[in-house]
């Protein structure tokens, strides 16, 4: 196009692993102070391109050219030196050292054989003014917040002289405040004639801040676009190969009488002070997606333990239908009617190193139809599992084989396919599409509203407000495990809701309550 | 094709996890003993030689090897049950003392049963009081949260002076350090076979070894509660939150596994002795069952070929010593690096693979 | 005596494990290659016993034991134990040397381990088979009973079969001695006694020993701490400190490996300059503990008593079915012929006491 030199310029570059070419004849061009995006499912072949690119892996063919020289990145260590910094998607510091000190390491400035902190601290200041990213150079990791510390790893890029910045998933652990501070942090980084490449498969964030975009798809480069020149949905085609929905047809069948009751429930922390749960209150219809939104770490945990019986009641309530579960076992709350859709997956979901068959009936082994007299029915277990994966698409090489070998996606639709199979009447899905490619999102979304419209009841926990605009009847907020308010879905608003989630209580809240007080149950 | 498939399931229950690391390991184990042999001045040759003909070299060494392997396989069994149940059960020690010493009580202080029932009595008995030292274990992390290492190992000494105590003060035959003998009516030995195998020891021991084996792969992958364990010992956190008791089945796993360890302690007494020792330090049969289970990769039919392996490379080791006059810490040696090398699979790993991925390919070549 | 600790010491983890047989298997037996001794093996035999002497190599004997084997089986205490496998051993490789035969020994690694060890040698027709110490009773019984043509010898135990013939030691005689000289040498009338398990063998030291204090000393009190194990050494030390904080100047022990800790505990106390004593057992202690905390010892010539049998047997004179018991007056127990902490006077006494109980004018207790 006649401009510059590109600062990075990938050729035909191809990676092979046993049993799949990871990046087929890969090119990709990087320009000065461009924000370059990097878009595809999971497992598309971005991170190995980027690895590549970073000097953790070699490619099998190909060439990369850094300023026009062509050049082999054997290592980090070369990488640096040619001016590229990556910010892992899980950061890389030590929690008790200071920010200046993880900016340091390795590289310390000193003053005869000791650190000179004093300059060490003054140089990371300095930087930070520079890129407006507000960081402390004092403080210990340990005391700062998650965003916070995807700062300090790009204070560590760009300490190390770093003018191409390579971001993995950048977003993944950030609440919707701090994507907006990131997205801020990346345009002055761009403005300052820095080069970023910035690997994601979140489709909003492209659209908000990218000036190009690069779509892979099982390992081959679908396409190179500008991104004033698309939009979304060309954007998802290009990347899932196929025609994405992105408006859920609200059936809204109208919802029944209230199935759920918790009243006034509270829960002890494990200190003697303040209650982690203060007198909660929601009511859950039948055939209702009540939203649960706030910030990481507000309680939303807790309140999910305390419903699926994992965590002591202090005082109120839990009912379902007409039983009281306040004091029951985990497996009398399933036996009544509960499901869960835990929100660590491969921790709390699933048995990773049992077989998928084997995970497919961890909430439901103990019916009389997996065998009887104690002994295990193998052939029906067996034949359930197959049925499942089946109907839900989960995609594996067998139903024999570990389920730690699935792909998120598909642990996922594994777990979900679990859970809705046990025609539960309360499913409670705590962050059900974390991680997950737009595929699995879809089809997520597509099955929680058809577990409603089947009548069922169900508790939506997410982060992320798109998902819960789009799913939800009625949305409540938590803060610091009190309920700050609860909205109909037509009065739900960004402004309301963030100011909920920061702690203030809105005027709505008692309105709401009253209200669905009235409704006629039955 | 149905043949198979169910060969292809049986297969990787168990070999799956790799059947190259312990086989790598057992040879590099040999092949460092050779080079310690080597660099003493022996013939290592010669030395292994012996070693197998004194397992193999009459009917009275069989049966010697047999009996030296009973005791490894159950408490191979009862580690690597507690294993699967995620729990480290290295009290094996001291349950197989407290089943030889439930055994040497019942067989001595009661006197008016037949055979039929005292014999079956006895091991029941040494059985659940094994069972009972592995369940204090488990009841003390299951409620208490105790880590089951620590409990087990003062466990150990508790039993071994435990039981001295009972014999001195119970079945002391006066004048000496061991216990009265068992009466004929518990003995578990096979008379008939013995004489037939030259005096060696021969002793029911065994095939309840085999039945003991079997329980172990029927309970843990055939049963409801098996399922349970097992979901427990890979994740403990997901069986909780599927409505799994999870302190109960840590309590009934170490329970179960000091059963087996208990019957083999039984079994040391009826068939073996036919008394107890009062003793400064336990036979150390607990710790062997550690790394049998380690080599067996906690399943019982890896569990019965590594008990195998070591009896046969303990028991032989005389042989060594006698024919090649190798010292039979060689076979300990050989032993340790076993397990040194099972241990460190990821070395094992590095050997294989470059291997492994150049057959695949050429395969794919062919095909 | 030596209990096989270093097993049960250290199995924590796999690697742990692995370590911990590596390292017992380098470290316990540094003489393995002895395990056969040829004649022309420059075997040291120990330096107090003169067998030759006694057994002075005629002609004749330099060949009866041409192309005859002698086999002993070690008890848990292994080959070198610095105790009696260890001086039986030195005796047997003395009397290879001495008349042609060739020896070798087997160590037992375990309880169950005596039976087959034993069985190696009877089945390869060993012209006579050693088992060392008490604990090989039900073993030798057993062995001898299923071979009524093997030639059997035991050491501290009796078994009454016409094929074993048993040699033991009139302990208490030999303590009665060591007990006169402490008696008359103590300056604080407070004499100490450290044991090793209270097992009727050390009984007799025990009451050997006060007999002879209290025979030229009735004011001197003896007072007793067992330790409960022969071999560890750090709880011997802690009896002896334990004695000597209690105002005793000499302490005799009669506590195998356990009895090492004894002399170090001596050791220190005379680094930190106060003077106290110790008298050994088994052999001359002073060679090895050096003469500055070695009073006298109480030696137990078994490798003279090995000697003795092993020659008449080769010669044709095995006496089975017999127990031979050596006191003082066979010179099978004893003070070291070389005393220079002992004033005359006192070895004077001790010269009276052994004639007195030589000629059964004293008998001594032996519990």
């Amino acid at each position: 196009m006649g401009q510059a030199v590109p600062v990075v310029e990938l050729k035909g570059i191809t990676k092979r692993f046993p049993g799949i070419v990871a990046n087929d004849s890969i090119s990709l061009d990087l320009r000065q102070g461009e924000i370059h995006a990097l878009l595809g499912e999971n497992g598309a072949g971005k991170s190995t391109l980027m690895s590549i690119l970073f000097g953790l892996y070699q490619p099998d063919e190909g060439e990369i050219r850094i300023n026009g020289n062509k050049e082999t990145i054997d290592g980090p260590g070369k990488a640096i030196k040619l001016g590229i910094g990556m910010v892992h998607q899980h950061f890389k510091l030590v929690q008790n050292f200071t920010v200046a000190e993880n900016i340091v390491l390795g590289i310390e400035p000193r003053r005869g054989m000791a650190i000179d902190y004093r300059r060490a601290n003054d140089r990371v200041r300095q930087l930070s003014e520079q890129y407006g990213l507000k960081v402390d150079p004092e403080v210990k990791i340990e005391e700062i917040t998650v965003g916070m510390q995807q700062r300090v790893e790009i204070l560590k890029t760009l300490y190390r002289g770093a003018e191409i910045l390579i971001f993995d998933e950048p977003t993944a652990v950030l609440t919707v405040q701090e994507i907006q501070e990131l997205i801020r942090i990346l345009r002055s980084l761009a403005a300052e004639g820095k080069s970023i490449i910035l690997i994601t498969h979140k489709l909003k964030e492209i659209m908000e801040v990218s000036d190009r975009v690069t779509v892979i798809r099982r390992g081959k480069v679908v396409d190179t676009l500008a991104t004033a020149e698309t939009n979304e949905s060309e954007l998802a085609e290009k990347m899932v190969g196929r025609r994405v929905s992105f408006e859920m047809e609200t059936q809204r069948c109208e919802p029944g009488g209230v199935l759920v009751r918790i009243d006034k429930l509270t829960c002890q922390g494990a200190g003697k002070g303040k209650n982690i749960l203060e007198e909660i209150s929601m009511h859950i219809r039948a055939g209702e997606i009540y939203g649960l939104a706030g910030v990481d770490g507000n309680g939303q945990k807790e309140l999910v333990e305390a419903i699926a019986g994992l965590r002591p009641i202090h005082s109120g309530s839990v009912r379902l239908g007409d039983s009281d579960l306040t004091q029951a076992g985990v497996r009398e709350r399933m036996a009544a009617g509960m499901a869960q859709i835990p929100e660590d997956r491969q921790k709390h979901g699933l048995v990773l190193d049992f077989a998928v068959s084997e995970n497919m009936v961890l909430t439901a082994y103990a019916d009389d139809r997996f065998g009887k007299r104690g002994f295990l029915n193998d052939k029906e277990i067996r034949r359930h599992a197959v049925r499942l994966a089946h109907e839900f698409d989960v995609r594996s090489a067998g139903i024999q084989v570990p389920m730690r070998s699935l792909s998120g996606g598909n642990q996922q639709k594994a777990i979900i396919a679990r859970e809705l199979t046990r025609e539960p009447r309360l499913l409670i899905a705590v962050q059900p599409t974390r991680g997950l490619d737009i595929g699995a999102i879809e089809f997520v979304h597509e099955r929680l509203m058809q577990a409603k419209n089947e009548g069922k009841a169900i508790l939506l926990v997410s982060y992320e407000l798109d998902e819960l605009y789009k799913l939800s009847d009625r949305i409540a907020v938590i803060n610091e495990g009190r309920i700050m308010g609860e909205l109909e879905r037509e009065d739900v608003s960004d402004e309301k809701l963030g100011l909920m989630m920061a702690g203030h209580r809105i005027n709505g809240t008692n309105k709401a309550e009253v209200r669905h007080e009235r409704q006629p149950e039955f | 094709m149905s043949d198979n498939r169910s060969f292809r399931e049986w297969s990787r229950i168990f070999v799956a996890s790799s059947l190259w690391v312990p086989i790598i390991a057992i040879v590099l184990g040999l092949v460092c003993g050779a080079l310690v042999m080597w660099i003493g001045g022996y013939n290592a040759f010669e030395a292994y030689g012996a070693l197998f003909d004194k397992v193999f070299g009459s009917k009275y060494d069989i049966g010697e090897t047999v009996r030296t392997i009973t005791p490894l396989l159950f408490t191979g069994l009862s580690v690597g049950f507690a294993f699967r149940a995620g729990l480290f059960n290295i009290g094996a020690d001291g349950q197989f003392i407290m089943g030889m010493t439930g055994a040497t009580l019942i067989g001595i202080k009661i006197d008016f049963l037949p055979w039929i029932v005292h014999a079956p009595l006895t091991l029941v008995g040494g059985m659940l009081i094994g069972g009972l030292w592995g369940a204090l274990a488990g009841y003390l992390k299951s409620s208490r949260g105790v880590n089951e290492v620590i409990s087990c190992i003062m466990l150990n000494w508790i039993a071994l002076y435990l039981s001295n105590y009972l014999i001195r003060t119970l079945v002391l035959k006066p004048g000496t350090q061991r216990s009265e003998l068992i009466r004929d009516s518990a003995s578990m030995s096979i008379r008939w076979l013995s004489s037939f195998m030259e005096n060696a020891r021969m002793d029911w021991g065994i095939v309840v070894g085999l039945i003991c084996t079997s329980l172990f792969y029927i309970v843990l992958w055939r049963t409801k509660q098996g399922y349970e364990l097992r979901a427990v010992g890979f994740n403990p956190e997901a069986a909780r939150f599927s409505g799994i008791n999870v302190p109960k089945n840590m309590l009934k796993s170490m329970m179960i596994a000091g059963m087996f360890a208990g019957i083999g302690g039984v079994f040391e007494v009826l068939g073996v002795f036919h008394y107890q020792v009062i003793s400064a330090a336990s036979a150390g049969y607990g710790f062997d069952g550690i790394a049998v289970a380690l080599l067996g990769g906690n399943h019982p039919v890896g569990i019965l070929l590594s008990s195998i392996l070591f009896g046969v490379l303990t028991y032989g080791s005389a042989g060594m010593n006698f024919s090649a006059s190798v010292p039979t810490e060689i076979v300990r040696i050989v032993i340790g690096c076993i397990i040194f090398f099972v241990a460190s699979q990821g070395l094992i790993q590095m050997l294989y693979k470059p291997f492994m991925a150049r057959r695949e390919a050429k395969r794919k070549e062919a095909a | 005596m030596k209990k096989n600790a270093m097993k049960s010491a250290s199995l924590l983890l796999a690697t742990a494990t692995s370590l911990g047989l590596v390292l017992s298997g380098c470290g316990s037996n540094n003489a393995g290659n002895n395990g056969a001794a040829s004649p022309s093996a420059s075997a040291p035999a120990s330096e107090s016993a003169s067998p030759s002497e006694s057994a002075s190599p005629s002609a004749s004997a330099e060949s009866i034991g041409a192309g005859k084997k002698i086999g002993m089986a070690t008890d848990t205490g292994g080959v070198n134990d610095k105790s009696f496998n260890q001086q039986a051993w030195e005796a047997l490789e003395k009397v290879a040397k001495d008349t042609g035969a060739e020896a070798k020994y087997l160590e037992s690694k375990k309880d169950a381990d005596y039976q087959p060890n034993l069985n190696q040698f009877v089945k390869d027709g060993y012209a006579l088979t050693w088992g060392i110490g008490f604990l090989f009773d039900d073993a030798m019984k057993t062995v001898a009973e299923q071979n009524p043509d093997a030639q059997l010898a035991l050491i501290d135990s009796t078994v009454d079969m016409p094929n074993v013939q048993s040699v033991l030691f009139k302990e208490n005689e030999g303590s009665f001695l060591v007990g006169v000289v402490a008696g008359m040498m103590t300056e604080t009338n407070n004499i100490g006694f450290v044991g090793g398990m209270e097992l009727p063998v050390i009984k007799k030291f025990e009451a050997g020993f006060k007999a002879g204090v209290a025979a030229v000393n009735p004011d001197a009190v003896v007072n007793t701490n067992y330790v409960g194990d022969f071999s560890k050494p750090d709880l011997g030390k802690l009896a002896a400190a334990t004695l000597y904080d209690g105002g005793a100047d000499i302490v005799f022990h009669a506590a195998g490996g356990s009895g090492n800790g004894v002399f170090t505990e001596a050791k220190d106390r005379l680094s930190a300059g106060k003077k106290v004593w110790v008298i050994g057992v088994d052999k001359d202690q002073s060679l090895e503990f050096g003469s500055e905390v070695t009073l006298t010892s109480m030696m137990k010539k078994v490798d003279e008593a090995v000697y003795k049998v092993t020659s008449e047997a080769l010669s044709g004179n095995f006496q089975g079915g017999t127990t031979t018991v050596l006191g003082l007056a066979e010179g099978g127990v004893g003070l070291p012929a070389d005393n220079p902490n002992v004033p005359q006077e006192v070895l004077d006494k001790v010269e009276e006491y052994k004639q007195k109980i030589i000629s059964g004018e004293i008998a001594v207790p032996t519990e």
